[in-house]
């Protein structure tokens, strides 16, 4: 097959959990990784050497240890800043992870003054495809302030309804927020395009790129984005971490977030001063071995290539349409040529509710997702009120996707279906 | 694994999940409720009737999982025609088999069809499908019974 990672046998070797046997001895089928990707050898022990020989908090120990932690944290802001091509290391903010990060953005635009300012009459732009994640904190800004929320619809076959675009982001459109690939419909979204529309009018774009920066090279200068939020679990990193990169010009108009220390320039008991980006969003005591496990991951990907993971991811995915399109009654929701894709896919079976067919794979050892995937409207859109979800990474096989197409075969036979 | 599987997909279940008995809402009805399980989406409007004390008509529209359909359509099976006591009573034993891990027997002269729900309680993940219908069950006749409760003490 072409496309494939060549050395994908080497690769699994790197993580562990793939060597995992189930209940009743199957073998693990990981199809989950649009949930959370399963971690390298590489990442877990750097953070086990991290917490076994330079525990230590950071910017604040006058000691080597607290030299050396502070260090290794701050290398994973320069191997992130790296990964996605930020201008500057300065602009890369660590978050607890992506839902963190989208809030940050929208709850410092609320309490912004000036240009950011948002106010009644004004409109933010969202789309129907978008995670809880990227709809809730923009309802929350538009409900707080008397603004106006407002959304791209879908098209049949999964993809942005770009049609109305020009009356969709006017002049009274402040922020445009969008994901660049879509959890539930696998969309990769044009975003460079309706970020060209957002600056005509002056509007600031916000990219929820959480499945994007696992799947393929992200260059945030050339995305388009103002502001990009991801998270560290998706990338092969661990939970805990996620990012937030904007533009410094964004950034240092946008108040503080959080209150605390590290965030501060200097306290007094009337007011305070606050520190320049990035440490002005990073109150408290930030997750530093998640941190240093990120860099890790992004290095371990950097590694592999981030071009070769996205041909690998487009041609399982391809294979994975080819094979879901042989089960009777299978309907894919959202675009059925992988080019357009990413490796999420959500599917629905007729006569089988998406609970039952992941408890049956289940018993199989092939793990996926079922319900609404945080995407409630989506699935609102396409009529369905949930679905299942296979997702495949750098480490899956075509012989787990017919493992896959093989239980899905054998819940409709369980279920007697035709 | 099939075996596994197949304590929890009891025939009773499918059977059940297939054909439910006494879908769809009526009238009369004295409370309706709406409830969902946020994890997964599965969702349920149920209402109750009741009468002399009697619980007399549970009607309900749903979407969701088989053992979230097949247990509200036992759920009506079971508690339709009975007391509001005996019905509140079979609840009660129901969600204990449900709550118990798979180590509580269940009593089939309580439950009937309900004890095919046994193996459900060996997967943590889907008990909260079983009880979906149950818990709305039990809000409506709470909820009818202080309206009732009202009603008697603004007119007495």
């Amino acid at each position: 097959m072409d496309g494939l990672l060549p050395e994908l046998e080497v690769i699994r070797k790197d993580f562990p959990i793939l060597e995992r046997e189930l209940a009743g001895g199957m073998p693990l089928v990981y199809l989950d990784s649009a949930n959370t990707s399963q971690k390298p050898q590489v990442v877990i022990d750097t953070m086990v050497d991290h917490l076994e020989r330079h525990n230590a908090n950071v910017a604040r120990a006058m000691h080597q240890l607290g030299a050396e932690s502070s260090e290794a944290f701050e290398n994973a802001r320069d191997k992130v800043a790296a990964f996605i091509n930020a201008p500057t290391r300065d602009e890369i903010i660590f978050t607890k992870n992506a839902s963190e990060a989208l809030n940050l953005v929208a709850n410092t635009l609320a309490w912004a003054r000036g240009p950011l300012e948002i106010g009644e009459g004004d409109e933010v732009v969202i789309t129907e495809m978008e995670h809880h994640s990227n709809i809730v904190p923009w309802q929350l800004l538009t409900e707080r302030k008397g603004a106006t929320l407002r959304w791209f619809g879908l098209t049949d076959d999964g993809q942005l309804d770009l049609s109305n675009i020009d009356s969709l982001i006017t002049e009274k459109t402040k922020v445009v927020s969008l994901t660049w690939v879509s959890n539930m419909l696998g969309t990769i979204n044009p975003v460079e395009a309706i970020a060209r529309r957002a600056h005509e009018v002056g509007a600031i774009v916000v990219v929820d790129a959480s499945q994007a920066v696992p799947q393929m090279a992200v260059d945030v200068q050339a995305s388009g984005a103002d502001l990009l939020a991801f998270t560290g679990h998706k990338v092969v990193g661990p939970t805990g971490i996620g990012v937030l990169w904007g533009r410094r010009e964004i950034l240092d108009q946008l108040p503080p977030f959080l209150g605390g220390g590290e965030m501060i320039e200097t306290v007094a008991m009337e007011r305070s001063t606050y520190a320049g980006i990035p440490h002005k969003f990073e109150a408290g005591t930030p997750p530093i071995v998640e941190a240093v496990g990120l860099g890790a991951a992004v290095d371990y990907l950097g590694h592999v290539g981030m071009d070769a993971i996205r041909a690998h991811e487009h041609a399982i995915t391809a294979y994975a349409l080819d094979g879901l399109a042989t089960v009777p009654g299978l309907t894919v929701l959202g675009p059925i040529d992988a080019s357009l894709r990413g490796g999420a896919i959500s599917f629905e079976i007729d006569g089988v509710h998406p609970h039952d067919v992941a408890q049956v794979l289940d018993s199989r050892g092939v793990a996926v997702r079922a319900g609404h995937h945080c995407a409630k409207p989506a699935h609102k859109r396409f009529g369905v009120q949930a679905s299942t979800r296979a997702s495949s990474y750098l480490y899956t096989t075509p012989a787990e996707i017919d493992a896959l197409v093989e239980g899905l075969e054998y819940t409709r036979s369980y279920f007697k279906l035709g | 694994m099939s075996q596994e599987l197949d304590s929890l997909y009891q025939e009773i279940i499918l059977d059940h999940y297939k054909n439910p008995l006494n879908k769809g809402l009526r009238e009369p009805f004295e409370a309706e409720v709406h409830h969902v399980n946020p994890t997964c989406g599965d969702e349920v409007t149920l209402r109750v009737h009741l009468a002399g004390g009697v619980v007399d008509d549970v009607s309900y529209d749903s979407m969701g999982c088989s053992i979230s359909q097949a247990s509200a359509s036992v759920l009506t099976d079971l508690v339709i025609g009975k007391p509001v006591d005996e019905a509140m009573q079979i609840h009660a034993t129901f969600q204990e088999l449900m709550q118990g891990r798979g180590n509580v027997e269940p009593d089939e002269d309580v439950l009937e069809d309900g004890i095919a729900f046994a193996g459900v309680a060996k997967f943590p993940a889907r008990v909260k499908c079983a009880l979906l219908s149950w818990m709305a069950f039990k809000d409506a006749t709470a909820q009818t019974l202080a309206a009732a409760d009202n009603k008697e003490s603004t007119n007495g």
